[in-house]
């Protein structure tokens, strides 16, 4: 083993994966310890999954090497490999017949006799798996006949009663309800925390994965992109450009995606802030109004949101006072539109700061076709 | 509940076995009463009784036991190898490759004046099924979807039908009418040596595929996960296509093409188990194989008596239904 791979439980060395000799992805270099959670992401058909099937040996590498636990994964016995390694793939399994508690025995394979049936030992593995997924209460269900979610789940007790020491799992999230998705999710941090499992998934949910990830790696063209933790693969404007968004955008620190804004010249300016602007911009994003916003402080709730669906903004940096010229130019805006909308809330007097509240007086004075409205928050 | 049920099953299914064994050992042409069939088994009679018991019905009640058993055992691999619970030696059209072949070589030796033995027969029966078997592997890698699949062993099956019908229609010979019969579907004019010979291929078969009861279970959630449990795939896979093959050359070199009995009893045995284990479901389709044959060979022989209907005229009655019923399942998304 080479330096390189010092403390790390898996790692690859320039390796290559594709299909019929064509190499897809090259020179791919990733490494993980035991205990971190590491999700590869990027655009559909980037090869992602053809990345998993390599590193879990379903797809012969077509160069470099991966190690796991300090030995190249070509040389492990087929069974001692499994007894480390466990997968949750993509593909719908037919388990004709099959009871949900079945399907988790399958995972028992590597540690059974000849004949596979199973010890004392096997049969509370498998309970425990089962309880730690909450699916003990599916046990006799028929597998063919259970919701998305907890057939995902039920895959996942099948992967965990193998006892692995890194799991690999194929967008696992892709079917689930936000409730189930977050469910899954804290379940392989708990997992990775609590047993030391080292998890390598992918996934297209960049907020979760930003979230869930000790290491992120990103797909682009025939390479890793990215490699690292995620604050050092979610910077300002990576995400539109690893998949290439340009319809709409991806906002990297809070995760939040737009849609497309409504180009032109604004025709209503949103006085806001502290995030009471957030649902408006969205409105008019749908209706298809050009707007411009102000004045936000770039620590505003809404200010990222406004970056993506505004077309005109006035703003000032974090904690600053606002400056003269900020002012004029919200004036400005505001004579060009033709009406004003503030979601700000006009009844905090002398605390208020004096040059919203002159903005909120200039925008009630003034004859704009729509007028001037206030927004509930 | 589970164990208990499955006791239940095994017991149901080895006293029916076991008494349709008797009632085909006394009925027939000639009426042998029941202590009559006891005191023969037991060797306390003689004469006539004693001569077509022990001499025609027994073997031939055992041929479509043991033959009955390989069928369904042959079509539990096949269903298990395509992950389908339609496939099956004869809807696949590999009982018709093996016919094919074993004609072949039939007429082959009569036209030399030999007579093939059972070796020979049961070689050719196993070339045949692997060429069919063959096909249909390579028609899986083209065709996605198992209905196309099924299709084109079915066609399969009339190529290689319609070849031996035309071999045997060119045969000239006094044993054309056995040939004719044979490739048909019987399980008349078996046996003891018959018996001997199937018993230790088939026995032999059921054994292997019991010995790999747990790769079995490993491979029934797919291939890759299979692999990833630590299952060699392509070897698991080659020995099943080989262990299908053989078991259901064997039924085709002694009785003839046997439809339906692959894909019924298994999937009435899954039914009836309420499980997916291979443990409990190996020996208990080949038990459900036997109990199924005997019971359609009884009525093979008694129904236009004393003539007889083919055995897979018999077998079709009760299978075809069966398979129109799991069609209709999965319709329903049920299986």
């Amino acid at each position: 083993m080479g330096a390189a791979g010092e403390g790390f439980y898996f790692h690859t060395e320039g390796l290559a994966v594709g299909y019929q000799k064509t190499p897809l992805i090259r020179d791919i270099g990733l490494s993980l310890r035991r205990g971190e959670i590491l999700t590869l992401i990027g655009p559909n058909g980037a090869g992602k999954t053809t990345i998993l099937r390599s590193i879990i040996r379903q797809l012969e590498p077509l160069g470099g090497l991966v190690f796991l636990d300090g030995k190249e994964l070509g040389k492990w016995p087929a069974g001692e490999l499994a007894a480390r390694l466990s997968v949750v793939l993509t593909e719908r399994i037919r388990a004709e017949g099959m009871t949900c508690q079945e399907v988790v025995e399958t995972g028992r394979y590597p540690y059974t006799g000849r004949f596979g049936k199973l010890s004392g030992r096997d049969h509370m593995a498998v309970r425990e798996a089962m309880e730690l997924v909450h699916a003990n209460g599916l046990a006799g269900e028929a597998f063919g006949r259970i919701s998305d979610g907890q057939r995902q789940r039920v895959m996942l007790a099948r992967a965990l009663c193998q006892e692995p020491e890194l799991i690999v799992l194929d967008e696992p999230t892709s079917y689930l309800d936000i409730r189930h998705k977050l469910e899954f999710l804290s379940l392989l941090q708990k997992l990775a925390r609590e047993r030391n499992l080292s998890v390598v998934l992918s996934m297209h949910e960049l907020d979760l994965a930003e979230r869930i990830s000790d290491k992120v790696a990103c797909i682009r063209g025939d390479k890793v992109d990215r490699f690292g933790p995620p604050e050092e693969v979610f910077t300002p404007g990576y995400i539109n450009s690893l998949y290439q968004i340009s319809t709409g955008s991806y906002e990297e620190r809070t995760g939040t995606p737009e849609l497309p804004l409504a180009k032109g010249r604004p025709q209503i300016f949103v006085l806001s802030g502290a995030g009471s602007g957030i649902f408006l911009y969205r409105r008019l994003q749908r209706q298809g109004i050009p707007f411009a916003a102000g004045i936000l402080w770039e620590n505003d709730q809404e200010y990222p949101v406004a970056r993506a669906l505004a077309s005109e903004i006035v703003s000032e940096r974090a904690f600053c006072r606002v400056r003269e010229e900020s002012v004029r130019r919200a004036k400005q805006l505001m004579d060009g539109c033709q009406g004003v909308i503030c979601t700000l809330d006009p009844g905090m007097g002398s605390d208020f700061y004096p040059e919203l509240a002159e903005l909120a007086e200039y925008g009630r004075q003034l004859q704009s076709p729509l007028g001037f409205n206030f927004l509930a928050r | 509940m589970e164990r208990k049920n499955g006791a239940a099953a095994y017991l149901v299914l080895a006293v029916a076995a076991a008494l349709l064994l008797m009632l085909n050992l006394g009925i027939g042409s000639v009426a042998v009463p029941l202590p009559k069939v006891l005191s023969v088994l037991a060797g306390r009679e003689t004469g006539v009784f004693r001569d077509i018991v022990l001499g025609i019905r027994f073997p031939r009640a055992l041929a479509a036991a043991v033959l009955g058993g390989a069928l369904a055992l042959s079509g539990y691999l096949l269903q298990t190898f395509f992950h389908n619970p339609i496939a099956g030696p004869f809807i696949l059209g590999i009982s018709s490759g093996a016919k094919l072949l074993v004609a072949l070589v039939f007429v082959i030796s009569m036209g030399r004046m030999l007579q093939p033995g059972r070796g020979v027969m049961i070689g050719a029966a196993f070339i045949g099924a692997m060429a069919s078997m063959a096909f249909v592997l390579l028609m899986s890698r083209i065709v996605e979807s198992m209905s196309m699949l099924v299709v084109s062993g079915v066609m399969v099956g009339y190529i290689c039908s319609a070849a031996t019908d035309i071999l045997v229609a060119f045969a000239e010979d006094a044993d054309i009418v056995n040939l004719h019969n044979w490739s048909k579907g019987s399980f008349s004019g078996i046996g003891w040596e018959d018996v001997a010979v199937m018993a230790v291929v088939v026995l032999a078969a059921t054994l292997c595929v019991f010995l790999l009861s747990k790769q079995i279970a490993a491979y029934q959630l797919g291939e890759a996960y299979a692999r990833s449990l630590g299952l060699n795939v392509a070897g698991f896979r080659m020995v099943l296509v080989l262990l299908s093959s053989l078991l259901s050359a064997c039924v085709t070199a002694f009785a003839g093409p046997v439809s339906f009995v692959g894909i019924a009893v298994p999937h009435l045995i899954k039914r009836l188990l309420g499980t997916s284990r291979p443990l409990l479901l190996i020996p208990a389709c080949f038990l459900g194989g036997a109990a199924f044959c005997l019971f359609c060979d009884l009525l093979a022989r008694i129904l236009l008596a004393p003539a007889e209907l083919s055995i897979s005229t018999v077998t079709a009655v009760f299978g075809a239904p069966v398979v129109i019923f799991i069609l209709l399942g999965q319709k329903r998304g049920k299986i």
